[in-house]
């Protein structure tokens, strides 16, 4: 077995443990090839039980003899491990620092994981792209499911299915992949059935220096509008930014070859620019020592909530431009596969009521983020302690989180989930047991045979025991589109994720079991008064029948 | 009235303030105590009513071609854009709201015209709601250690201190009034907070009047008497809630703070909190910041930084919290002061009071503590808060700031007070509207002379009346989290500390969360309570008819058993096979489910509650917001929500996200 070479040391006696907010624990420390596990002697319980591939970052530091190592979680937590012997200190911290970097894919844990649990539903076939577009195929007859990526030649970082317009076919297709970034073609990301207004998706159009246009790319997107309608293009990047790409052979859609859409540019930051956001953010949230003034200015030099901001301010002009204007629209960026999705995404929480029900949320996370090509493995493999700067990283699915618990905050009844279901899927897309969020995209999950080797997900949180904590006791379902605020006052940072191992949250959790409780007993008595009613009323028609004769 | 130069303006633009372009049409009327805006909308005819007394600034703003802007800031931070089509009207309407938001006398107050249509009995009972001495009483006071002393009788020593006083018992009238000649004012040494558990107590004074060496024998005994009535502890804190520098530029002027070697057994300290004037400064700093239109991210952070507004609170709360920390853990006795103890001091004394003792967490209990430690130790209400025409310098936003303190800690221990953040909200908008006349005047002693109790209306007895509004859902008296002292984490948490937008942008209702969680669960645990009185009826009713039943159905089957089980048990197979059945039963009877109407019109009812018990301040507020409230405990209820998609605030959010 390959993890015995990286471990040198299996195990080590008498370490100490030290937590925020927990006393410190003594015990003895083990290795696995997938786990960290700390036992404290006494009563032979696990003190800690984490996955080398939530640790982020070590430090070591050395008193005589002492060596402690601190660890440094994708999840932003801290710990330290203080372990007596030099060479065992030594012999843990490369071992962690191995195993927590393992360069394969199939040597991560999903593929060594051995579910405890009976699978009712297996998540891999829960949200099957036929199934999502059955949901709104009866509402119009103007889109159809296209298999021409079946093979991933069309588009690498497509899912094989995808939705086009009816009119537009297969051969029509190909020629537009050719024309976007990826050969990400526009695809159909949304449908609002109350007016047939769509989101469209896809790469940025390479027109080059030279303007290059493309026919059938224009034919396409013209499919999708209603005769004399006018449509929107989000291009998520500035307008500055748009040109610049020109030289890249990238670029926007000229007006000319596109006289029936509006062109808007907004500015969503992408890559290292976001993970220095997050690296500052966290800095700031651990930092005991500044003084009031301090904490704020480094809110805001993180810039984290700019990003918060603009991004929640894009998706509210895209359901604006289907809800109010009652126009289509097409987003992209420049891959079409970060800034685009978040867009897109959000857009759909605030039109959709269905995707703010759990399965709902499951649903467009496989949809748009997963399908859609968010090249999770890239982006989530560093979280705010890296020190590499490595080009691929960034925080951009745990944005569209923190926009999402935004959205729930202000409308704290419409959501069946409740925040520990964002920090959950935040958890799993960093390190997790299940292959849902391995990959880049669908052709590499193909290749991996994640289906068939791992676990997904949402086989493990669709079960009703689990379901329970992630259920929002206060949900009752709200058919309305939500318009959230965005002005700075109502967006606030996201303490339950950014702030959770830095403070107790003993009383705000004792809070939210009072709400529970209310709740249920509520639930209780009406159940209870239901049946005395039904039982009386049913005496008292006896009693009736009984006079009556 | 005399001041009125033009009761009604016709064809004046009420702007919103989120979306500029978007203004309500209508006429503006001056009253002698408000100013009212009707829409001329036929259909809603939507009232905005505005207490003169609650007018902070006035501005009158160039012309342009559709007419004279007039901008009216409120001391409960709304802020109201007029446009009026003529300027002579405009400088008529200006000219008469500034003297009418400047009143020179007690009785131009909007309290001596205010009649909410009690009686002559009803109106005393309210004054004698909250009493003090009962509140002594509570504390376990008097006892071994102290007295209540009538060396303040007729406000001889001390004008702006109360008559009823607790002193220790070992110090004379003699030791009193020396002390209170060595110390700024006379406020000398009082108690203020006696902590039954281990007889540590929290005292207030002025400062000393100590200069470089001047000492004072009485004051040094009454340090002693106060340490001697704490047996547990042979040294007493004396905590000075100024900033060092402060304190130390005081001694020129012959005040300052104690020498510790002159007094035997103190521990002194300093807790820098601010003056008046640099809170004044930092919370017109943070409006500033709060008015911008379609400020960035960076913008509002930079501001609310740069206000130090923040800061300023965790330093309230910093003192408090080493008062609280000195009583309860080390049972040492405090004695606080500022300058003339009675701003910082009051701050300071109270948040520890409320972090102490879990009574000063309810409705009550709280009402009890900012009579006790604000208005009668005397706070300067008049001056604070500008209710008569003064000195502008003397205005600041003393009482707010412990409210917001009290605001913040119910952000961490959401469990723990009785009440909820609409019942602060409210007592910040009457400390300005001079509605009732528990805040008016400077001290006791003038309130008395102006005879308040008998002319005016007591606040808390109205706030008592509504107590349902003000309830936080969450408090339950057996929750641990309402026991005992509450324990905030010892490490410099500043993130702890965060901007309340429910105070300082309360009138932009778009910017707050659209749905109420307290709200909900108020509905809710209104609803179990119906329930739970159902529950009894029916099972009265039930057991009455299955006696009956019993009597005349002896000699038929066995199947009617008279046990309630076997009743459950029948009507379980009733549900399964009558599964109509269900809904019909739901109709009769308020049910959660979005469906059903009934809800709602219980919710209909609370919020007319609301309206009719407030008027002003439901006036101030959006007509919209209770459709609002009432979307919440059932969203999809757009048939009786108007606010179809929310789109109310719809055209807010465009103007945001197209400006951005």
């Amino acid at each position: 077995m390959e993890f015995a070479e990286l471990i040198k040391t299996p195990r080590v006696d008498n370490v100490v443990l030290h937590r925020p907010f927990y006393p410190a624990v003594e015990g003895t420390l083990c290795l696995t090839g997938h786990h960290l596990i700390l036992s404290s002697r006494q009563d032979n319980t696990e003190e800690l039980w984490l996955l080398h591939s939530n640790i982020d970052a070590i430090d070591k530091r050395f008193v005589g003899s002492l060596g402690t190592i601190i660890i440094k979680c994708k999840d932003f937590r801290i710990i330290q491990l203080d372990i007596p012997g030099m060479e065992e200190c030594l012999n843990i911290a490369s071992s962690i620092e191995a195993l927590s970097t393992l360069d394969s894919i199939t040597l991560m844990y999903p593929f060594f994981y051995r579910p405890m649990f009976e699978v009712i539903e297996d998540g891999w076939h829960s949200f099957l792209p036929e199934q999502e577009f059955e949901l709104f195929s009866s509402a119009t007859s103007e889109w159809r499911l296209s298999y021409v990526n079946k093979e991933f030649a069309v588009c690498p970082s497509y899912p094989p299915i995808v939705t086009v317009p009816k009119s537009i076919d297969d051969e029509t297709l190909r020629k537009v992949a050719t024309f976007r970034h990826g050969g990400r073609f526009p695809i159909l990301s949304y449908y609002h059935k109350k007016n047939g207004m769509v989101i469209m998706r896809s790469g940025q159009p390479l027109t080059g220096t030279n303007g290059r246009r493309c026919k059938e790319d224009e034919k396409l997107i013209n499919a999708t509008l209603r005769a004399g309608k006018r449509g929107y293009i989000i291009d998520t990047r500035s307008l500055n930014v748009a040109q610049q790409a020109r030289a890249k052979g990238g670029g926007f859609e000229q007006e000319a070859h596109y006289p029936q859409w509006r062109r808007i540019h907004k500015s969503i930051e992408r890559y290292h620019i976001l993970q220095e956001s997050l690296i500052k953010l966290v800095e700031a949230c651990n930092d005991q020592t500044h003084n009031m003034d301090r904490w704020l200015s480094k809110l805001e030099a993180s810039n984290w909530l700019t990003h918060i901001k603009e991004i929640l301010t894009t998706a509210c002009l895209a359901a604006q431009c289907i809800d109010r204007e009652g126009a289509s629209i097409l987003i992209h960026g420049t891959e079409g596969t970060d800034s685009t999705l978040q867009v897109t995404s959000l857009a759909q929480i605030i039109l959709e009521p269905r995707s703010r029900t759990i399965r709902g949320f499951e649903a467009l996370i496989e949809r748009e983020w997963l399908q859609a090509g968010h090249p999770f493995q890239q982006r989530c493999a560093q979280s705010a302690y890296c020190n590499t700067k490595q080009k691929w990283e960034a925080p951009v699915f745990l944005l569209f989180l923190d926009c999402v618990w935004q959205i729930l905050r202000q409308f704290p009844c419409s959501f069946e989930f409740n925040e520990n279901f964002l920090i959950m899927l935040f958890e799993h897309a960093y390190a997790s047991q299940f292959g849902t969020f391995l990959g880049n995209n669908e052709s590499e999950r193909c290749k991996l045979k994640l289906q068939q080797k791992t676990m997904s997900l949402w086989s493990w949180v669709n079960q009703p025991s689990e379901l329970s904590k992630f259920t929002n006791p206060l949900f009752e379902a709200n058919n309305l589109v939500i318009w959230p605020s965005v002005a700075p006052q109502s967006l606030p940072l996201w303490e339950g994720i950014f702030l959770r191992w830095n403070r107790s949250s003993k009383y705000l959790d004792e809070a939210y079991e009072e709400m529970v409780n209310i709740i249920e007993y509520n639930k209780e008595l009406q159940a209870k008064v239901n049946i005395l009613r039904r039982q009386l009323a049913e005496l008292e028609t006896e009693d009736g029948m009984q006079e009556s004769p | 009235m005399e001041h009125i130069r033009t009761p009604k303006v016709e064809n004046v633009r009420l702007v919103d303030r989120v979306s500029p372009k978007k203004a309500a049409l209508g006429t503006l009327y001056l009253t002698a105590t408000h100013v009212i805006f009707v829409e001329n909308s036929p259909d809603s005819r939507k009232e905005t009513w505005i207490l003169h007394s609650q007018i902070s600034t006035i501005e009158k703003q160039a012309t342009t071609a559709t007419g004279c802007p007039l901008l009216i800031r409120c001391k409960n931070f709304q802020i109201i854009q007029l446009i009026i089509p003529q300027e002579r009207d405009c400088h008529d309407v200006y000219i008469s709201l500034i003297r009418l938001a400047r009143p020179v006398k007690y009785e131009e107050l909007y309290c001596f015209s205010f009649n909410p249509m009690l009686d002559k009995e009803e109106r005393e009972q309210g004054w004698v709601l909250i009493d003090l001495s009962e509140e002594y009483k509570r504390m376990g006071l008097p006892n071994h250690y102290w007295q209540l002393s009538d060396v303040n009788r007729d406000y001889r020593v001390c004008d702006s201190y109360p008559t009823e006083l607790y002193v220790p018992k070992s110090a004379t009238a003699h030791i009193i009034v020396g002390s209170s000649k060595f110390r700024s004012r006379r406020r000398f040494p009082v108690l203020s907070y006696y902590y039954k558990d281990n007889h540590a107590s929290i005292c207030r004074s002025s400062q000393p009047l100590s200069g470089f060496s001047a000492r004072c024998l009485e004051d040094e005994q009454m340090l002693q008497a106060i340490r001697k009535a704490n047996p547990g502890s042979d040294f007493v804190y004396v905590v000075d809630t100024r900033p060092k520098l402060n304190a130390m530029a005081n001694r020129a002027a012959g005040k300052g703070y104690e020498n510790e070697d002159n007094y035997s057994n103190i521990k002194f300290q300093f807790i820098g909190i601010e003056n008046i004037h640099v809170m004044r400064n930092s919370l017109q700093k943070m409006l500033e910041v709060c008015e911008l239109k379609s400020p960035s991210m960076s913008d509002f952070l930079w501001g609310l930084e740069n206000s130090g507004w923040l800061r300023h609170i965790k330093a309230i709360m910093d003192a408090g919290i080493f008062i609280a920390k000195a009583v309860s853990e080390e049972g040492a006795s405090v004695l606080v002061h500022c300058s003339d103890g009675w701003d910082r001091t009051a701050q300071v004394c109270s948040v520890a009071s409320l972090l102490l003792d879990p009574h000063y967490r309810t409705l009550k209990g709280f009402m009890v503590l900012i009579e006790k430690d604000w208005i009668s130790f005397g706070h300067k209400f008049n001056h604070r808060y500008g209710n008569l025409d003064g000195d502008p310098k003397e205005i600041s936003p003393v009482i707010d700031q412990f409210i917001e303190c009290v605001w913040q800690l119910m952000e961490q221990f959401p469990c723990a007070f009785e009440f909820n953040e609409r019942f602060l909200i409210h007592i910040q908008h009457h400390i300005y509207s001079c509605q009732f006349g528990n805040f008016l005047c400077n001290s006791q002693k003038e309130r008395h002379e102006l005879k308040i109790q008998e002319r005016t209306y007591s606040l808390w007895a109205h706030l008592w009346k509504n107590r349902a509004d003000y309830l936080n859902p969450l408090f339950r008296a057996d929750h641990s989290q309402t026991q005992g002292t509450l324990h905030l984490p010892t490490i410099p948490c500043n993130f702890m500390y965060k901007f309340w937008s429910g105070m300082y942008n309360r009138f932009e209702k778009g910017m707050q969360p659209r749905q109420s969680v307290t709200d909900y669960l108020m509905a809710v645990k209104e609803e179990t309570q119906q329930l739970e009185e159902e529950l009894e009826a029916l099972e009265e009713r039930l057991e009455k008819i299955q006696k009956v039943q019993l009597n005349c159905t002896k000699v038929k089957s066995k199947q009617s058993e008279p046990s309630k089980h076997s009743g459950f048990s029948t009507s379980d197979n009733s549900i399964a096979n009558t599964p109509q059945d269900y809904s019909g039963n739901m109709k009769s009877f308020p049910s959660r489910s979005p469906s059903q109407g009934d809800e709602d019109s219980a919710l209909i009812l609370t919020q007319d509650n609301l309206k009719s018990s407030d008027p002003d301040l439901s006036a101030n507020s959006d007509q919209e917001s209770g459709v609002e409230d009432l979307s919440c405990r059932s969203p999809s209820g757009g048939e009786h929500a108007p606010s179809e998609d929310s789109g109310k605030d719809r055209d807010s959010d465009e103007a945001v996200f197209l400006t951005a």
